[in-house]
């Protein structure tokens, strides 16, 4: 048989048995008695190890969140990380559970490789340019020499925006991250761009960070959110409404540290989002109390965007586009009832 | 020796050897083995000229930057300060997560274990004046791989909790990745080279193919057929231990460089050396044993430390697919918003850096020690 054929064929068959474990994952993590996640070599706010080697982020928040619904343990997670290039196939081959890797939310990955079960960050590329150029829109960096990293979208939106504008420009890419801001804090290039949140991590690192300024512009939708395999909607129901119930928690008020008196509330939707009142929590083969419990370990939506990314950390992103949709942000969870 | 001068006006009597002169300053001392070394000709003269240069141009910055101008105590705050030097104490805040990677804090112990048996093992094989070396050598290379396995990962029935090889990092499995390779490359090698070399056309052939095949590829794709490709073809549900097929990868590959060197030991060998064996009546293996393979592997043991060395310093490749040796460690933790400072880095990269080099120097002396141990007249 042809070799390609041959690896299709294996690649089919390895496919049509993954269809034949749809609707076991929550068993079969149950069984085991751990969420295996598969998380970033280390992006700082989203997934990095701390001082002590343990795993904090935003996306590794998302993981103890399913790990608290499921387990009514936070620390029930083993985590995978995983490079950009194998991520997805260690989704498809079973290798984790679920796939919290800053992973931008695109058709073609969703009709691809699996299932995204919602949008914990709303990223887009922006610009990052020294103050002394003068400069307060994208629209005014004709001829400018723009840093970039190799190979990624990021290159691409660049080139997408700057023809549409009309404008002419120059690419300097490097292959890593600590390059690119090097050339750029050495003037190799006027403007820095890659995702905002990159953008906020790495302007740490120049040498006087106060003297750039981030541009208005955004030329990228880059919805970031966790996926699990296709074909499982048990799975996908637990990984979606752990999602939501982090952002109708910080909706409703309820944080790390009322939860508990919050369990006795007279208002009927914090009742149902606690799982005081009605059995939504078992519909999906959880705990009724399941939100509470991922509320008492992990916080709300909020509570874990401050600790991990928010204005008091290194990273100082502030809320944004991510700011409750109550806020005049994009977060907007459909209703636990 | 008297010397007397003065006693016999008739003339100067020696009645010993004079003492010898010292050597003129043109072919003695700092001068002439700068003369001899540095400028014998004008092309060497220019090439030495520039070095000296090249070393004057980097090497203050590179101090400074390294050491006189580097933080070395206080926290993130202290290298925030003073963005323009190495900052150790980031190093010094996570020595524990390079050495262990991400392996259970409680469990550590078994890993303190395994390195100190490995430092006594070595020190045992590498001192002479020690008894019982051949017991060693048994001891390290067959009865130590078991048992630090066993430790590494753990067995219920030893009352040692499983430690699942995801966790394992750092030093640690840069260690295990590598001496896995090693130990497992050089028989392996031993035996293609022979394959190679049989008058059978069968084993010929497949070693033939097996030690192309593997050279013909990249590590690189090796490793992410290994992780990628590989669990594609599996049943879904079967998971194969990602460090394991890491391991087998990597001993693969090394194992058909090692044939080749090994190889051109055996060539090196005379043909009376075989034909001398054989009319002694010696069996083939015990030809190769006594015979050969002695001699062809003192000839190669250059070619085979270098082949060992860069088998270490390939290790460092599988962080590509996400398992974290020490420079995988290193780069995770540079992630950390707590230390996103300029110098952090390159201050793990350079200490990453020097680390390799410790180790491979240290290999590659040792080789040299050998060399010159075994060395019986056929070195130049």
């Amino acid at each position: 048989m042809h070799p390609v054929k041959t690896i299709a064929l294996s690649v089919a068959l390895a496919a049509s048995a993954g269809m034949a474990q749809a609707d076991e994952t929550l068993d079969a993590v149950k069984s085991k008695g751990f969420v295996q996640c598969g998380v970033s070599q280390g992006l700082p706010g989203f997934s990095n190890p701390d001082d002590q080697g343990n795993w904090t982020g935003l996306d590794v928040d998302f993981c103890r969140a399913m790990a608290a619904a499921i387990f009514n343990d936070a620390d029930a997670v083993k985590y995978t990380p995983l490079s950009a290039k194998v991520r997805f196939t260690a989704l498809t081959s079973g290798e984790i559970d679920v796939l919290a890797r800053n992973t931008t939310w695109t058709m073609s990955r969703d009709s691809d490789f699996g299932e995204f079960i919602g949008v914990n960050y709303y990223d887009g590329q922006g610009f990052m340019v020294p103050t002394n150029l003068g400069v307060s829109s994208a629209t005014e960096l004709d001829g400018a020499a723009v840093c970039t990293n190799t190979g990624t979208t990021t290159e691409l939106n660049v080139a997408d925006y700057f023809r549409a504008n009309g404008l002419n420009y120059t690419v300097v890419a490097f292959e890593k991250a600590d390059e690119v801001v090097a050339a750029y804090d050495a003037g190799r290039c006027d403007v820095y761009t890659t995702d905002r949140s990159g953008l906020a991590a790495q302007r740490t690192k120049l040498s006087k960070p106060d003297d750039h300024v981030v541009l208005p512009e955004i030329i990228s939708k880059e919805p970031l959110g966790p996926l699990v395999r296709h074909g499982d909607s048990q799975w996908a129901d637990v990984g979606r409404w752990t999602l939501n119930c982090m952002i109708n928690a910080e909706e409703a008020g309820i944080t790390m540290e009322n939860v508990a008196d919050m369990a006795t509330s007279a208002d009927p939707n914090i009742k149902r989002i606690l799982g005081a009142d009605g059995d939504l929590g078992s519909k999906i083969g959880l705990d009724n109390a399941f939100c509470a419990n991922v509320v008492a370990a992990v916080g709300n939506y909020g509570e874990s965007y401050d600790r991990n990314v928010g204005p008091d950390t290194a990273l100082k992103l502030d809320r944004g586009v991510n700011a409750l949709w109550t806020d005049g942000g994009l977060l907007y969870a459909a209703p636990q009832r | 020796m008297a010397i007397n001068d003065n006693a016999n006006p008739q003339g100067v009597v020696h009645d010993g050897n004079l003492p010898d002169k010292p050597a003129p300053m043109a072919t003695e001392g700092a001068v002439a083995w700068m003369r001899d070394n540095l400028f014998n000709g004008p092309f060497n003269s220019i090439l030495s000229v520039l070095a000296l240069a090249l070393v004057l141009y980097v090497l203050p910055g590179m101090l400074s930057w390294l050491i006189f101008n580097a933080n070395w105590t206080g926290g993130a705050e202290a290298c925030r300060v003073n963005p323009d030097g190495a900052c150790w104490p980031f190093v010094s805040s996570r020595w524990e997560q390079f050495l262990y990677g991400f392996y259970e804090k409680s469990e550590r112990w078994r890993i303190d274990i395994l390195l100190i048996i490995l430092a006594i093992g070595i020190a045992w094989l590498v001192i002479e004046r020690l008894p019982g070396r051949t017991f060693a050598a048994i001891l390290m290379l067959f009865v130590y791989p078991v048992f630090a396995f066993f430790m590494l990962y753990g067995n219920e029935k030893m009352g040692l909790p499983i430690v699942e090889t995801s966790q394992w990092g750092g030093f640690t499995l840069t260690l295990v990745i590598a001496l896995s390779g090693i130990v497992a490359s050089l028989p392996l090698g031993v035996l293609l080279a022979l394959g190679r070399r049989s008058k059978m056309p069968i084993i010929s052939l497949l070693s033939t193919v097996f030690i192309e095949f593997w050279r013909g590829i990249p590590l690189v794709a090796v490793l992410f057929m290994a992780t990628i490709m590989f669990p594609l073809f599996l049943p879904a549900g079967v998971t194969f231990d990602q460090l394991l097929r890491a391991v087998i990868g990597v001993a693969l590959f090394s194992s058909a460089y090692m044939a080749e060197v090994v190889r051109g030991g055996l060539q090196a060998i005379p043909k009376g050396q075989y034909e001398g064996a054989m009319a002694l009546g010696l069996p083939f293996g015990k030809m190769m044993r006594l015979i050969i393979l002695p001699q062809a592997l003192k000839i190669v043991i250059p070619g085979i430390v270098n082949t060992f060395i860069g088998l270490f310093k390939d290790t460092t490749l599988v962080l590509i697919i996400a398992l974290f040796d020490l420079l995988g460690v290193v780069q995770a933790s540079i992630a950390d918003p707590n230390w996103s400072i300029r110098s952090v880095p390159y201050t793990g990269y350079a200490f990453v850096a020097i680390v390799f080099w410790v180790c491979c120097y240290s290999m590659a002396r040792y080789s040299r020690y050998i060399e010159d141990k075994l060395h019986t007249g056929h070195k130049r």
